[in-house]
């Protein structure tokens, strides 16, 4: 039992810090919560992405009050009712709409500052799984989501990609039936994905987003030389006040002054998206209501999803859907395919450079190919692409073993 | 700076990717279209007309009213919006608007020939109606009696009223919902039921005259791009082949009506959304400009 100061007032400082030891938590959380001094504005993204989450997690609310999860009222309570007559509405639609796209955007470039810098290995391998977990997680949430308006794209994405559950050849349309709860996106279908995307998707994002902080604890953040130093060494320093020589800076404020010029600049910029460019988050097929006997002419999942899609479309039926489990799970490999122990940039480890840039390369390559009609020289580039991604990933653990130990930092 | 070019690198890739699937894909998907055969709707494909004597073609007008309504000069249609769709598959129109929406030319031809002029297989408006003469006497007329100026609502209601639903606005192929009322004790609403009766009477003519009921326009102008629905109503057999939607001659001025108020329907928040935006922008440049300045006091001599 805790020593308990009988005459603290109710709430006061030191009766909050007796019962909850407040001083300590603000120390372990934010004040001795040491970050390398040594980074840039890509170390940012992780408190930009909490932010559009809870912008995501804030519009979403408002949304769910006049959101109406039935196949024939759905359509005009999004269109109609939020977008018309809920003041406001229509701010919290566009919010909701841009944020889960530019939460991709911002989730690829999170992604690519690991890879680049190397920052998923040698005790950061648990950071880049919960992370992956997180991916896989927000992409369960945005197609949850994109089914609710129940659009002609909301509709036909929902059966193509509950398609792919019937597993090619293996006809596993009882599955499908299954997920679908119906022979087709119904009523059932849309009730349970309203409840993953405003319930069960959220509450796993957020435990997530508390394991991912958890991983970060004791391998630490990583620098933009992948320099490994004892940071308790390093924080004395700082304690000491050696600023200068210290190679840690507090999270709270020294880290979080620079991450707030971030988020201020990211929100001029996704503000005007929400304002002024609206259309790409908010595709104008899906203003057309869903209609089961009318399949659209182009039928593509959004922009975030497109690579993926890319890598099932140029194969045959069997042969599509394994390279898309491939690039499914191959990402949550990367810890281990990279055999090589350097921690650093990408452009001091020789070959890996020029892995990293093809990578990034070949997946807006499939991107732009996922989503232009598959004819033609379309289909060659396509495929070109797609076998391009699978022998990377192939070639990595090889190339990585190669890599000569990169020795010092500038 | 290194980090300026670390942003540029980050830019440079998000701009290509956003390039490659959206403006780039998006013109490989929609179809080339010919701009020769969109002049503005000026329809220089139809033969010029004569000069048309409006008091000769408020006489020939006679042969009209056996289907068409003129109310503004007192005639009315000889039959409802349902039994008249019964009888042509559609409702013949109430021309008082006509020469404020349609161009002349366009009218004139029309009377001559509605399968070419409409750029349909069939219209439920016979042909050969008039002289050459006559017709553009009664496209004159009708100009004549038009008035100066239509609400944005009325061009639609005249020009794509009859075939299209506008249900965020109320607006069923009959006309305008009307308010009623339901019993209080049971809730039923005797005259709603009537009504909607009647609309889908209408619409079970006017789905078979077409072949399919022509889509709701709520929010047509979010489901189109701006262009595209300029062009399809311009010419729709150029956009879309096989279409049942005619060509309905409208005016340059007449659609301009329309869009704005298909825009009103579809995006009424667009006024509000250009009057909050800039604050919204201008509050985050603030806090953005704070923020540079305590992030400047804080890291001020740590490297």
């Amino acid at each position: 039992m805790a020593h308990f100061d009988l005459n603290a007032r109710p709430f006061s400082h030191q009766w909050l810090n007796d019962r909850l030891a407040v001083d300590t938590l603000k120390r372990v959380l934010s004040t001795e919560y040491w970050i390398p001094k040594n980074i840039n504005f890509l170390w940012a993204m992780g408190m930009v992405l909490a932010a559009t989450f809870g912008v995501l997690l804030i519009s979403g609310i408002f949304l769910l009050m006049y959101y109406i999860p039935d196949t024939k009222l759905a359509f005009d309570s999004v269109n109609h009712t939020i977008m018309g007559e809920v003041g406001y509405g229509w701010l919290w639609r566009h919010m909701h709409g841009v944020a889960a796209s530019v939460v991709f955007l911002i989730i690829y470039i999170h992604m690519f500052t690991g890879i680049y810098y190397g920052s998923y290995k040698r005790g950061r391998e648990l950071i880049w799984l919960s992370g992956m977990l997180l991916f896989v997680s927000f992409s369960a949430e945005a197609f949850s989501g994109y089914m609710l308006p129940w659009g002609q794209m909301s509709y036909w994405a929902g059966m193509v990609i509950t398609n792919l559950f019937s597993l090619g050849s293996l006809d596993l349309n009882g599955l499908v039936e299954w997920i679908r709860g119906d022979y087709v996106p119904g009523q059932a279908f849309l009730g349970r994905f309203f409840m993953l995307h405003v319930l069960l998707m959220p509450l796993i994002i957020m435990a997530l987003i508390v394991l991912h902080f958890g991983t970060l604890r004791l391998p630490h953040v990583n620098n933009k030389d992948g320099e490994e130093f004892d940071f308790e060494a390093e924080a004395e320093k700082w304690k000491a006040g050696k600023r200068k020589e210290s190679k840690v800076i507090p999270f709270n404020p020294v880290f979080l002054s620079k991450d707030t010029f971030v988020l201020g600049i990211y929100f001029i910029f996704y503000f005007y998206l929400v304002f002024y460019h609206f259309e790409f988050a908010m595709d104008p097929v899906n203003f057309d209501p869903a209609n089961g006997l009318k399949t659209p002419p182009h039928i593509y999942p959004e922009w975030y999803f497109l690579w993926s899609y890319e890598i099932l479309r140029p194969f045959s039926k069997n042969a599509g859907l394994i390279a898309f489990g491939f690039a499914q799970v191959i990402f949550f490999l990367l810890p281990f395919l990279d055999r090589s122990p350097n921690v650093a940039p990408a452009n001091r480890r020789g070959l890996f450079s020029i892995w990293f840039w093809l990578l990034l390369i070949d997946m807006i390559v499939l991107s732009v190919m996922g989503k232009v009609p598959p004819m033609g020289i379309y289909t060659t580039i396509g495929t070109v692409a797609a076998w391009t991604f699978i022998i990377l990933w192939i070639a990595l653990p090889f190339i990585t073993k190669a890599e000569k130990t990169v020795r010092g930092h500038k | 700076m290194k980090e300026l070019k670390v942003l540029a690198v980050v830019i440079f890739f998000t701009l290509v990717t956003y390039w490659g699937v959206e403006p780039y894909a998006h013109s490989v998907m929609h179809k080339h279209i010919e701009e020769a055969k969109f002049n503005n709707f000026q329809y220089k494909d139809l033969k010029p007309v004569a000069k048309g004597n409006p008091a000769n073609g408020k006489t020939a007008f006679a042969a009209c009213a056996s289907c068409h309504g003129l109310k503004s000069q007192g005639i009315k249609a000889p039959m409802d919006a349902v039994s008249a769709a019964s009888a042509y598959g559609v409702n013949p129109p109430d021309l008082s608007n006509a020469g404020a929406v349609l161009d002349e030319k366009f009218i004139a031809n029309f009377i001559l020939s509605p399968t070419h002029t409409a750029l349909v297989k069939k219209s439920g408006m016979p042909g050969g109606m008039a002289s050459k003469q006559g017709a553009a006497d009664i496209a004159a007329y009708l100009k004549s009696i038009a008035p100066k100026e239509v609400k944005p609502k009325e061009a639609f209601e005249f020009a794509c009223g009859r075939c299209h639903a506008v249900h965020y606005d109320k607006w069923t192929q009959i006309g305008q919902t009307p308010k009623t009322k339901s019993d209080i004790k049971t809730g039923v609403d005797l005259a709603k039921l009537d009504f909607e009766k009647k609309v889908g009477q209408y619409q079970l003519k006017l789905a078979g005259y077409l072949g399919k009921l022509p889509p709701d326009l709520s929010i047509i102008v979010r489901a189109r791009s701006e262009e595209y629905l300029k062009k399809f109503v311009e010419n729709p057999q150029h956009i879309l082949k096989g279409t049942a939607m005619p060509r309905v001659g409208i005016s340059k001025e007449g659609y301009e009506k329309v869009y704005k108020y298909l825009e009103e329907v579809g995006d009424p928040s667009k006024p509000k959304r250009e009057a909050v935006g800039p604050w919204v922008i201008g509050f985050f440049v603030i806090f953005t400009f704070l923020a540079f300045l305590w992030y400047k006091a804080q890291w001020k001599g740590l490297k």
